[in-house]
């Protein structure tokens, strides 16, 4: 490792258990600026439960997390948003029942003269956030329900870069679109890489975390197997991280 | 015309007159339907009247009048019933809440504040109702701290609530009946003497009507501020007039019933002078003021504040509401203790209505309640819901009750009807939607 900078998160030692099971068992990851590292391993391996512990969603058993070198805790979803960590989640977590720019501010409402809504703004900065991110996204008024599924995806992002997002965590964010949108997603990341973001890109495409990131952590049954620059290895390495649980570098 | 080239505006030059209208105006067409099944309810009754009893009894002053007082403390819950249903809870136990309620502050002003104030102290009113909105409140707190902070589902709890109430109202009073309420409280109830009459009318009737045109002036204004799309001109107007015309209309009805011939004499005789024959209007009954009151507020909390917004988002997607950082168990506590502050204002109206509290006072009102917000369009999945819709349920169910009694139906039938209607207006909810999806 030639960085000596402070990373920009450290998840150290982070464990949680739910009902006896392990779900995460001691993995330390870190994070540095314009860094992009990806987390991979089968389904239940622990990677989204780790995350979830750095968006709020979940709070660890044990270990500690460091935002720029300092040591921070958080409890809840607010706590997290409040260090700049964004979160795009698997499920999207929208609420199907509201349009656009009330999902874009869920939890964070522009507040107008006399404390109530100030929904004309707040439709007013999703339309300049779209037109940037997905300059086809005409639907405005209708709720999120009625939207595709790139579209719809394409709110959840707006809603995590809206809100000057320096830790920016996505949870298979192209599991749900079609070429040309997951193109988009690939610009999108590159983009957000060269401001400066942090990004932790939970992706099951090995081509992707090839192509995409600069290091890659592979975790199996709640452990961490190893964190490999993605220029030090092969695919192959990275499928048998993933399959065997080995970190074939530490063989040799 | 104005051939602008923006693709809403070629859709809308495609489509058919009616549904360019509804385009135009963004009037809701599930408003209109409910209108609709209000005009044939309406006419239904009346016409069935002329025909068989050689006497139309519905569309006359003096029902409309009473249907809209009738109303009013079903409507008043219902607006809070839809906040319930819309996070995807339902509360069961508004009925044994409002006797509950009603039976404390019957208790408070007939036999604890006279000892305290004396009979007939002005403020004996004022401390009952505040009394009585303050338990109605804490009784829905403890049902949303079970529910949310106590995870007990929302249907045991308001069913025990709803036992639990009533046998309390009973106990309250050893099954008593406390009357005559306090003479100022009476008033909220309606009558003759509780409504504001002709000149009041008139008053809140061109209040209502400035109010119109400055919402659709500051909704013009706030669209060209941002550049959104506007309704055309003629579709502001016609809103405008539709609007004055449902208000004055109001005013004209409620203002041609007149006094009873007793009440005129009775009030002449009170103030010294011989009033007979004279034209007394009723004006709006106090009730439904505050059912009109109740609505705006509701529907501005509903629509332009965060909590409103909190509680449709938790009812869309829970988990999406809490990973938004949102407090979903405190905004659950809270829906429920606005519900229960909503049953105690119905509760006043009730008791007051009937110049006494009883120990069944509000007995099945819960079903009438939630029947009017599932009417009036509030998804029993969460997440869909509107205020005026409710109250339009409320008014679709009241009139079915009361034509049934006009016409003479017995109480057997009318329940028939009402849990027939019910079922049929869910239906065609629900094939609504499918077409719209």
């Amino acid at each position: 490792m030639t960085q000596k900078r402070t990373p920009l998160v450290n998840l150290k030692n982070i464990s949680i258990s739910f009902g006896g099971i392990k779900a995460v068992d001691g993995v330390s990851v870190d994070l540095y600026p314009g860094e992009v590292v990806g987390l991979l391993g089968h389904n239940g391996a622990g990677k989204s439960t780790l995350i979830k512990c750095l968006s709020g969603a979940y709070q660890a058993d044990a270990g500690e997390i460091f935002i720029n070198g300092k040591k921070v805790i958080i409890n809840n979803p607010r706590d997290a948003r409040d260090q700049n960590i964004e979160t795009i989640y698997q499920t999207l977590a929208l609420a199907d029942n509201l349009d656009a720019a009330s999902n874009l501010f869920l939890g964070r409402e522009l507040i107008g003269p006399g404390g109530f809504l100030d929904e004309s703004k707040m439709e007013a900065e999703t339309r300049k956030i779209m037109a940037r991110l997905n300059p086809n996204f005409q639907k405005f008024s209708e709720p999120v329900s009625a939207l595709s599924g790139g579209q719809r995806q394409s709110v959840a992002i707006a809603r995590a870069v809206y809100f000057d997002a320096k830790i920016l965590i996505m949870d298979e964010p192209t599991a749900a679109l079609g070429p040309q949108e997951s193109e988009m997603v690939s610009e999108l990341i590159q983009q957000l890489k060269k401001q400066g973001l942090g990004i932790f890109l939970i992706e099951h495409d090995i081509h992707n975390v090839m192509k995409l990131c600069d290091r890659a952590s592979v975790m199996k049954n709640g452990l961490l197997v190893g964190t490999e620059r993605v220029g030090d290895v092969t695919e192959d390495d990275i499928l048998s991280m993933i399959i065997l649980g080995k970190n074939p570098k530490v063989k040799v | 015309m104005n051939h602008d080239p923006k693709p809403e505006n070629l859709a809308s030059n495609q489509m058919g007159f009616l549904a360019r209208f509804l385009n135009d105006t963004e009037i809701d067409t599930r408003l209109l339907g409910m209108l609709g099944a209000l005009a044939l309810i309406w006419g239904g009754f009346h016409f069935y009247g002329v025909i068989f009893n050689n006497f139309g009894a519905f569309l006359t002053p003096r029902n409309l009048w009473n249907l809209s007082v009738q109303t009013s403390s079903i409507g008043i819950m219902a607006t809070g019933m839809v906040l319930v249903i819309v996070t995807r809870n339902i509360d069961l136990s508004v009925g044994s809440m409002i006797g509950v309620i009603a039976m404390a502050m019957g208790l408070l002003q007939v036999e604890i504040l006279p000892q305290i104030v004396g009979i007939g102290h002005w403020s004996i009113w004022i401390m009952a109702v505040i009394v009585g909105l303050i338990f109605g409140a804490l009784i829905g707190a403890l049902h949303g701290w079970l529910i949310a902070y106590r995870e007990i589902p929302a249907f045991i709890v308001t069913l025990g609530g709803l036992m639990v109430w009533r046998g309390m109202a009973f106990l309250s009073a050893g099954g008593r009946t406390i009357s005559p309420v306090d003479g100022t409280f009476a008033l909220l109830g309606g009558g003759p003497y509780g409504a504001i009459g002709a000149w009041g009318s008139w008053a809140v009737g061109l209040t209502a009507c400035l109010g119109v045109a400055y919402t659709i002036y500051a909704g013009r204004k706030s669209r060209i501020k941002h550049n959104f799309r506007l309704r055309p001109k003629w579709a502001e107007a016609m809103l405008a007039i539709i609007g004055w015309s449902a208000i004055i209309g109001a005013v004209l009805l409620v203002n041609s019933y007149p006094w009873p011939k007793g009440i005129v004499k009775q009030y002449g005789a009170k103030i010294g002078q011989d009033l007979e024959g004279t034209f007394i209007s009723h004006g709006f009954a106090i009730p439904v003021l505050i059912l009109v009151t109740v609505g705006i507020l509701m529907t501005i909390l509903v629509t332009r504040t965060r909590f409103g917004r909190y509680v449709f988002a938790i009812g869309g997607n829970p988990e999406a509401a809490a990973l938004a950082g949102i407090d979903t168990k405190w905004v659950t506590m809270k829906v429920f203790a606005l519900m229960g502050m909503l049953t105690a204002i119905a509760a006043v109206i009730a008791s007051a209505r009937l110049n006494s509290a009883t120990n069944a006072l509000g007995t099945l009102d819960e079903l009438y309640v939630i029947a009017a917000a599932v009417i009036g369009g509030t998804s029993l999945s969460g997440g869909v819901g509107k205020i005026y819709g409710a109250i339009l349920g409320a008014l679709v169910m009241q009139s079915l009750q009361s034509g049934m009694v006009l016409i003479g139906f017995d109480s057997a039938i009318q329940r028939i009807v009402v849990g027939v209607v019910l079922v049929l207006a869910v239906y065609l909810d629900i094939l609504y939607n499918k077409r719209v999806k």
